[in-house]
């Protein structure tokens, strides 16, 4: 087993170079070719989700995002914001997706919660062992080693 | 690949096509875009996705409040796009009910001409609405902003 760690301030344009590194790590894992989008997207909507969170709290702290080349492959998103508003993810009915009081910080994170939940089979949402923070672990399947 | 936006008119729509990655980097120009559209005037606005790599829940949001904003003001907002994977991204957030999702530019400025938008089509078959129509206007307006 191997390791990739990317440490990364909290800046929106980071994210994507996060997406590519946890996508070719993926690759080299073997996860199956048909999943990596779902891998991108996923490891996108972590990150997206740590960095405003820092944004909101002003948390100059660096993402984290930990990757484990083994079987399964697994991801793991790591932020410092407070608990209470990390764990604080909620999927939205379609009724109030487009309702007009909703904010638009509110949509984002309901439909990015969404589809986390829809492309991670394996995901887990809880509390860092110390300190203040939260995780987002993934994992997704190797097929072949 | 970066953002890129292109703006056309159709038959009294704006067509906004959209290309590359649309993520919490890129999404607040297409945010600014579809503020400027609207303030400009336009009622009646297709985004067209089909030039789409990545959409995230970022763009999804930016797409979601150029819907509420042209409802609110008498206008249609619809979607064009063909590519699975996007559209399984709408499936899995429940959005697929709330736009109005087009395979074509011309089936979107058919499906939603003179009314305003803020529900889905009622059936899927609306999506897949008929065949092209008139060829296209040339383009009267390219200010892509891709960087």
């Amino acid at each position: 087993m191997s390791r990739v760690r990317l440490c990364f301030s909290p800046a929106p344009v980071h994210v994507r170079t996060a997406r590519l590194v946890g996508v070719a790590v993926a690759r080299r894992a073997g996860v199956a070719e048909e999943l990596l989008d779902e891998v991108r997207l996923a490891i996108g909507e972590a990150c997206t989700r740590a960095v405003a969170l820092h944004r909101q709290y002003g948390l100059r702290d660096q993402v984290v995002v930990e990757m484990s080349d083994d079987n399964p492959y697994t991801v793991l998103v790591t932020d410092r914001a407070p608990i209470e508003a990390g764990l604080g993810l909620a999927a939205l009915p379609p009724d109030e997706l487009a309702n007009e009081s909703l904010t638009d910080e509110a949509l984002t994170v309901g439909v990015g919660f969404a589809l986390l939940a829809g492309f991670v089979e394996d995901l887990q949402v809880r509390p860092v062992a110390e300190g203040l923070g939260t995780e987002v672990r993934m994992s997704w399947p190797v097929v072949r080693r | 690949m970066e953002l890129s936006l292109a703006t056309r008119t159709v038959a009294e729509h704006t067509v906004l096509e959209v290309g590359g990655e649309v993520d919490v980097y890129t999404a607040p120009r297409l945010r600014e875009r579809l503020i400027e559209l609207v303030e400009g005037g336009a009622r009646h606005v297709v985004v067209d996705l089909g030039r789409v790599d990545f959409l995230d829940s970022t763009g999804l949001g930016v797409l979601v409040g150029a819907l509420k904003r042209l409802r609110s003001a008498g206008g249609s907002f619809g979607l064009v796009c063909t590519k699975e994977p996007l559209l399984k991204i709408f499936r899995i957030t429940a959005l697929d009910q709330v736009f109005p999702l087009y395979e074509t530019v011309e089936a979107a400025v058919a499906g939603s001409s003179g009314s305003s938008t803020g529900a889905a089509p009622d059936t899927p078959g609306s999506r897949a609405a008929g065949p092209p129509q008139a060829g296209e206007p040339p383009r009267d307006a390219d200010p892509g902003s891709g960087a």
